[in-house]
């Protein structure tokens, strides 16, 4: 027999937790803010002198500049992260395929990286001038996705098209392994700044939240969420195989295609604006697959949402756990989801090979 | 005229003969056809380029329309899975679904109400007699009851093709991993649906299971067919011998023929 949680239990916990979590995550940080505090500052922000407020101005601004967009893109940056991890998982019919492990990120990395080196240092950046920070924050991503796509493709055909989980593991231990090879040359050709920023970027954080950022990557995750949704029955029979699937009416290829460009997509907005964030989408379909099941229509939603929660949470520690200086969360979720992905390798040790 | 095949040929890059030549066959409707053969003799191979996944020359014909020709739309797509289910050999699943709503993914092609998609899971949940499994997780399944549950999900799937429409059946040696009474009972589901305006093609092993079941059986050996007919005309040992090489001992009991 199975243990499931119903829909009608799960998303209100969900969410209940959500708001708990980002009322905390707005309060604490260098300057601790109340939580009442917190929401008349908001709306302070928001709108200036619609209220008689007692919020010191500059916790307003800490709030609405800060902290708000910062938590913002804990949420959409995580929730990119759960939902690629599970179509991933999808993808490659296995539960341990994760956007990180399987060298996705880091793919996605050396496309980000090489744009930050090659195109923000260059003559030929400078000669573009004004046309070159006109399409920087574009140009970004998009290198990001380019490298996120190829790696997908590869590790794919790798893997013998996902038959073979031992093949789609080795595949990402050497792309992982020439990825940081390849950023490992490129720390020696960048500048100060651009050397800084890639560093930040492997280690991963949110400290470079802005409002662009945030609208960028809530665009993006917009874009790829609701097609992939919508094919969550085509998702679901995916599982079965690619021949059952086809026989079920699926047109396979144009499904995986759209599967492999969108998480690279949505993977490369998440690295650009927040850099290697590893073991969201490991932990949170995995979690979520036990709490409500494997099916695709509730698997993709719930993982936006907790994959959220669980960024922002680790985030909140982040930046709290050792006060004043700031952790990368990065290094936060691999403590956390590396001993998980281990614990996955114990369970699943006989079925490997 | 269910399925048309016609000069059908498969052959292997690098091998220097081919694995199936001069395949002229048609499957029709109310028929259960068995095809048998020694290990290697392509029935496999047959029957996944009959449901389009194996490479081959020569021409197969679908409900009257040549095969490539469904997959070029998407609703045309799913318009044949209501008619055309394959059951796989093996098939794995490493997550979590219940047999439920494993069952369920056999109705994704049609657009049935959720209580109407609840009535079909049982009714072929209890014809492939799984029920008793329906909340029980599919991966903790053994073989046998995994292809049993695959097995309702396929029929599922072909319940939803339009009343008095023909259906075709494949079935890759469905019996390999069952028990005595599961063997006979797959069968006799197969003979059913036969009854019920569809083609039934399976690869089997079992030559006195084809023999009991099956209207017709075609015998394939060194890429040829080599024989083609109702079972009393092919269970001949001379025949069985050609085919595979072993030469049984044909015993009337009662009137049932089986081959020892």
């Amino acid at each position: 027999m199975e243990f499931r949680l119903s829909d009608k239990s799960l998303l209100p916990a969900l969410i209940a937790l959500l708001l708990v979590g980002s009322c905390v995550s707005l309060g604490v940080g260098a300057i601790a803010i109340g939580w009442r505090e917190v929401l008349v500052g908001l709306m302070d922000w928001s709108w200036p002198g619609l209220l008689d407020s007692d919020v010191p101005q500059q916790h307003a601004l800490v709030l609405g500049e800060i902290r708000l967009p910062r938590l913002l893109l804990g949420l959409i940056v995580g929730g990119t992260l759960g939902l690629c991890g599970a179509v991933m998982q999808g993808l490659f019919r296995n539960p341990l395929a994760d956007p990180g492990i399987i060298g996705v990120s880091a793919g996605a990395g050396v496309g980000a990286a090489f744009v930050l080196v090659f195109a923000s240092g260059t003559a030929a950046a400078t000669l573009a001038g004004g046309l070159f920070q006109q399409v920087h924050w574009l140009l970004l991503p998009a290198a990001a996705s380019l490298g996120g796509a190829f790696t997908t493709w590869l590790v794919y055909r790798l893997g013998d098209r996902g038959k073979s989980v031992v093949m789609m593991l080795l595949a990402g231990v050497a792309i992982n392994a020439l990825a940081g090879a390849a950023i490992g040359l490129l720390n020696y050709v960048a500048d100060d700044r651009a050397l800084r920023d890639i560093t930040l970027w492997q280690m991963g954080s949110l400290g470079g939240a802005t409002w662009s950022a945030v609208a960028m990557a809530a665009a993006v995750l917009l874009v790829v969420a609701i097609p992939l949704w919508r094919r969550a029955a085509a998702l679901n029979a995916l599982l079965l195989g690619e021949s059952e699937a086809r026989h079920l009416g699926v047109d396979v290829v144009r499904l995986k295609r759209l599967m492999i460009l969108f998480t690279a997509l949505a993977m490369g907005a998440a690295v650009s604006v927040a850099g290697m964030i590893g073991f969201i989408g490991l932990v949170v379909p995995h979690t979520i697959r036990l709490l409500r099941g494997p099916d695709h229509r509730f698997l993709l939603p719930y993982s936006v949402l907790a994959g959220g929660l669980l960024l922002v949470v680790a985030d909140t520690a982040a930046r709290t756990l050792v006060s004043p200086a700031e952790m990368p969360v990065g290094i936060l979720t691999a403590l956390m989801g590396a001993p998980f992905f281990i614990y996955l390798l114990w369970q699943q040790r006989r079925q490997i090979f | 005229m269910l399925i048309q095949i016609a000069d059908l040929a498969i052959h292997y890059p690098r091998a220097a003969e081919p694995l199936l030549a001069d395949i002229n066959l048609v499957f029709h409707s109310g028929e259960v056809t068995a095809l048998l053969g020694p290990n290697g003799s392509g029935k496999t191979s047959l029957l996944r380029a009959v449901s389009g996944e194996q490479p081959h020359s020569g021409q197969i014909t679908l409900f009257g329309r040549a095969q490539a020709d469904w997959y070029r739309s998407q609703s045309d797509q799913r318009q044949l899975a209501r008619r055309y289910g394959l059951l796989p050999q093996h098939s794995n699943l490493s997550f979590a679904f219940t047999c439920r709503e494993v069952v369920q993914l056999g109705l994704a092609p049609g657009s049935l109400s959720r209580l109407e998609q609840g009535e079909r899971i049982e009714q072929f949940m209890q014809r492939a007699d799984v029920w008793h499994l329906r909340d029980r997780l599919f991966p903790s399944l053994s073989g046998g009851e995994k292809q049993r549950v695959h097995l309702a999900r396929v029929l599922a799937q072909l319940s939803l093709a339009n009343p008095g429409e023909e259906r075709v059946l494949l079935l890759d040696e469905p019996t390999s991993a069952l028990d005595l009474k599961h063997q006979h009972h797959v069968l006799a589901l197969a003979r059913e649906m036969a009854g019920e305006n569809t083609a039934v093609v399976a690869v089997l092993h079992d030559l006195n299971l084809a023999a009991r079941y099956a209207d017709r059986m075609v015998m394939l050996a060194r890429g040829r067919v080599q024989a083609d007919g109702h079972p009393t005309e092919l269970l001949q040992p001379e025949l069985v011998e050609r085919v595979y090489g072993y030469r049984g001992q044909l015993v009337d009991m009662e009137g049932y023929r089986a081959l020892l």
